[in-house]
């Protein structure tokens, strides 16, 4: 007994060792998602602040669209906002779904750090955010003008990812028709 | 020159810890003392060439000596002289060079203090720890060589990130590391006692203090990090549940039950294979911690240079490190002995108990980590673990540990009375009764949890002090002797428990009460804040040695006032960083934050936060509860080697155990 007791930690260790060598090999950033190619979840979401419009799937349909789930509690967030801010004077449309906090926090924090937003939805119970498979926050998804999702991007979109992944995807979404 | 000075005793200390973790094993296993004694002389040597390596990367940093590669990328001729020699460890390289010196200083000091153990244990000891200098060094020269020339040379540096040149790099990653590195002796000691197959009194006597060296940086370190997020991050937070900060504090968590336990096992010789599995997993945290932080395997908000390339050589270090010391353990384990017997009620179930909590939060924290990892690898999905997770966790398990803090220092060794017990704790109890009810009268029953949480503040202070307190009661006919006899470790130990009551304090004020704003603000504009009247007086525009800063002037009126508070946003060539304005009071700290600038005016954000400073007092005086004690007699290092015959018998302890 105490010798099967002793050989415990080893045992436990081959496991979390074993972990670590497969999760190396894994890039956290990566992330397929079911909705690829499919129709975005229908959702409709209050607005941050009482005298605005919410945001509802179907408001993503006509253009390509950038869908960018935040919080204000969320570290990431904060490092990629200046780039979401540039997209925003660039041009690029962007919407926000504030993901499990109250709207007051979430509209501060859009006052405090700039709203790169067209309209932004608040989804305090993180209903929409089941739906659309969020797995933490920021994770932005790129839909295409019918409402098909074509692209998750799990963690902050760096200037790196926006030149090199999704502003030749939107290019090509744009051209399509 | 100085870089390729470097390079060579850093070479040189390569060869040298081979020769420290070859000749000590092999002298020990054949009882040859000249082996043994080259093994001494090797640790002493490889600590000189160490030094000497770290000492001309320093001076290439000093002197902006851009043709050495990582001084061009992480420092250049407009940084100050201090962050200038700060930007030594700024970098991966530098930082993993500081771990190695770390390493080897105490390698080099076990060599020079241990003559007081046995001859082949202090040879076991210094083989250990030569192979992980033999590990990590070859990391550094293999994979991460700081002395790599630039051709051709640039005429200016890229700035070190302006986040880091701050008093609080300059001291934070030195003490985690004095604290991660330290635990390395305790693994090096349980490793060596595994070999042996024998744990000694002597043995637990020379591994307390090493874990006290490591435990006292370690708790200051996180400390300190913990305070220049607050004040340098601009976000107003003290901690963030990252997967970095969750890496210095896994180990700080197990350290301070390895802490603990052998304190169970140098006074009463109990738990001692359990001590063994605990500084063979601290350590092996301290690693998975630099692994964390250097592979990229989770992502964190502290955007350090990653490389899964690095990750893998780490990987393997720990698999070895860890996987040989745990393998050796389930070899040898069984069949050491087992300790003196003792009831439930006692100070050894007392510290068994604190133990499992203690264990039990590591793991908590451990999953939260790492189960992003594992979930993924186990259902292909990807999962983010936020603070909601800790505070369903972390918190229902914190809480009765630090009910149960009091009651360890009261309890008796070997056995004692549950009535005794608690007759012993009745003035804490009072007094933590009346804390409660006054904080039910002042704040109301809807905020009775944050009462009950002040009402704990005050358990763990008035418990804290009670220690000494009850000692000078029972000898206060001669007060004065009492007071004098006291062993310092008495003090240490009061001191480390207040500071966790008044760490607790800062956290339940913060928590319960904080407030926050944001509104935009003109120059000559005034608002209403948290008892306080803010007025925006001024936006002025100045130059910093390395950066133009924008500040805004605000004069407070009200609580604490009137006072001035100036908040700086500063543009770096390469980033700007937010200099929040704070006004520091033990009730509570008011944070203004001067963010973008907009139509006209700047963005303001406030923070109200209640006794938030007490969160670092606490953890500072944690810290010097630790030193304190380590000044003990009965631990000094050098007391021993002052005995005569020091090899003969483990010397006696200097002065009567504390209580």
């Amino acid at each position: 007994m105490r010798r099967l007791l002793a050989l415990l930690p080893v045992a436990a260790f081959v496991i979390v060792l074993v972990g670590f060598m497969v999760g190396l090999r894994r890039d956290p950033s990566i992330l397929p998602s079911m909705l690829i190619g499919k129709p975005l979840p229908a959702f409709t979401l209050a607005p941050l602040r009482a005298n605005e419009a919410g945001l509802a799937s179907v408001d993503l349909a006509g253009q390509p669209v950038l869908l960018n789930v935040f919080a204000s509690w969320c570290g990431p967030c904060k490092e990629e906002h200046p780039t979401l801010l540039r997209l925003k004077a660039e041009g690029v449309p962007i919407v926000g779904l504030d993901w499990k906090e109250d709207a007051a926090d979430g509209a501060r924090w859009l006052d405090a750090n700039g709203d790169p937003y067209l309209r932004a939805g608040n989804d305090r119970t993180g209903r929409a955010g089941i739906d659309l498979g969020v797995s933490g926050v920021p994770e932005t998804f790129v839909v295409d003008r019918r409402g098909r999702v074509r692209y998750r991007q799990v963690g902050a979109i760096t200037p790196q990812i926006w030149a090199e992944t999704i502003e030749p995807l939107m290019a090509r979404l744009k051209a399509e028709s | 020159m100085a870089a390729e000075v470097g390079q060579f005793a850093l070479i040189l200390a390569f060869v040298l810890a081979i020769v420290q973790a070859a000749a000590p094993l092999w002298g020990a296993a054949r009882g040859e003392p000249v082996l043994m004694a080259l093994g001494r002389a090797a640790a002493t040597l490889q600590a000189g060439f160490v030094i000497l390596a770290f000492g001309c990367l320093a001076a290439s940093y000093v002197a902006c000596d851009f043709s050495v590669a990582l001084v061009a990328q992480h420092s250049n001729t407009q940084q100050p002289l201090a962050y200038r020699f700060a930007a030594t460890w700024g970098s991966h390289e530098g930082s993993m060079l500081l771990w190695v010196l770390i390493l080897a200083i105490y390698g080099g000091a076990v060599a020079r203090f241990g003559g007081t153990l046995r001859e082949t244990l202090q040879a076991r000891v210094l083989g250990v720890q030569g192979l992980i200098g033999v590990a990590f060094l070859g990391f550094l020269i293999f994979t991460s060589n700081p002395f790599l020339r630039l051709s051709p040379v640039p005429l200016e540096g890229t700035e070190l990130n302006p986040l880091l040149q701050d008093p609080g790099l300059v001291s934070h990653p030195p003490l985690l590391y004095l604290g991660y590195v330290g635990f390395s002796v305790a693994f090096a000691f349980a490793v060596a006692a595994l070999i042996e197959g024998r744990v000694d009194a002597a043995w637990a006597r020379w591994v307390r203090p090493w874990v006290l060296a490591a435990w006292v940086p370690l708790t200051a370190g996180i400390t300190l990090g913990s305070l220049w997020a607050y004040y340098e991050l601009g976000w107003g937070g003290w901690w963030f549940w990252d997967p970095v900060e969750n890496a210095s504090l896994m180990p700080w968590l197990l350290g301070t039950a390895l802490l603990h336990s052998s304190l169970v096992l140098e006074r009463r010789g109990a738990l001692v294979s359990w001590t063994i599995l605990l500084a063979i997993l601290t350590f092996s945290l301290s690693l998975v911690g630099t692994f964390l932080v250097r592979s990229g395997i989770l992502t964190s908000v502290h955007s350090f240079a990653v490389d899964p390339q690095r990750g893998i050589y780490i990987l393997g270090i720990i698999a070895v490190t860890t996987g040989a010391a745990l393998g050796l353990y389930a070899w040898r384990a069984p069949s050491l002995r087992t300790g003196a017997l003792f009831s439930p009620l006692s100070r050894e179930g007392g510290i068994t108990l604190n133990n499992l909590f203690l264990v039990t939060l590591t793991a908590t924290v451990f999953l939260g980590t790492f189960s992003p990892v594992f979930i993924e690898i186990l259902k292909g999905d990807k999962i983010s673990v936020g603070p909601p997770y800790y505070a369903r966790t972390f918190a229902p398990l914190a809480v009765p540990l630090l009910v149960l803090v009091v009651f360890g220092p009261m309890l008796n060794w070997k056995r004692d009375a549950a009535a005794a017990v608690f007759r012993r704790v009745r003035i804490p109890a009072a007094i933590a009764g009346g804390v409660l009810l006054t904080g039910l009268v002042t704040v109301g029953w809807r905020n009775s949890v944050a009462a009950a949480g002040l009402g704990l503040a005050g358990w763990l202070v008035a418990g804290a002090l009670a220690i000494p307190g009850r000692r000078w009661w029972a000898g206060r006919a001669e007060l004065r002797r009492s007071i004098r006899t006291t062993p310092t470790a008495v003090f240490g130990l009061a001191l480390a428990h207040a500071g966790l009551g008044l760490l607790t304090l800062g956290i339940v004020g913060v928590s319960a009460w904080h407030s926050d704003k944001v509104l935009t603000m003109h120059p000559g504009e005034s608002t209403a804040f948290a008892g306080r009247t803010l007025t925006l007086q001024s936006i002025v525009l100045a130059d910093g040695p390395n950066y133009q800063a924008r500040q805004a002037h605000f004069d407070i009126t009200g609580r604490g006032g009137p006072y001035s508070l100036v908040a700086e946003r500063r543009a770096y060539a390469s980033s700007q960083t937010t200099e929040a304005a704070i006004h520091v009071s033990p009730l509570g700290n008011l944070y203004v934050s001067g963010g973008d600038e907009a139509d006209g005016g700047i963005v303001v954000r406030l923070w109200d936060h209640p006794l938030i400073v007490w969160i670092w007092i606490g953890g500072f005086t944690m810290a010097l509860g630790g030193l304190v004690s380590l000044c003990d007699r009965r631990l000094r290092l050098g007391v021993a080697a002052r005995a005569p015959a020091p090899r003969l018998a483990p010397a006696p302890a200097a002065q009567a155990p504390a209580e």
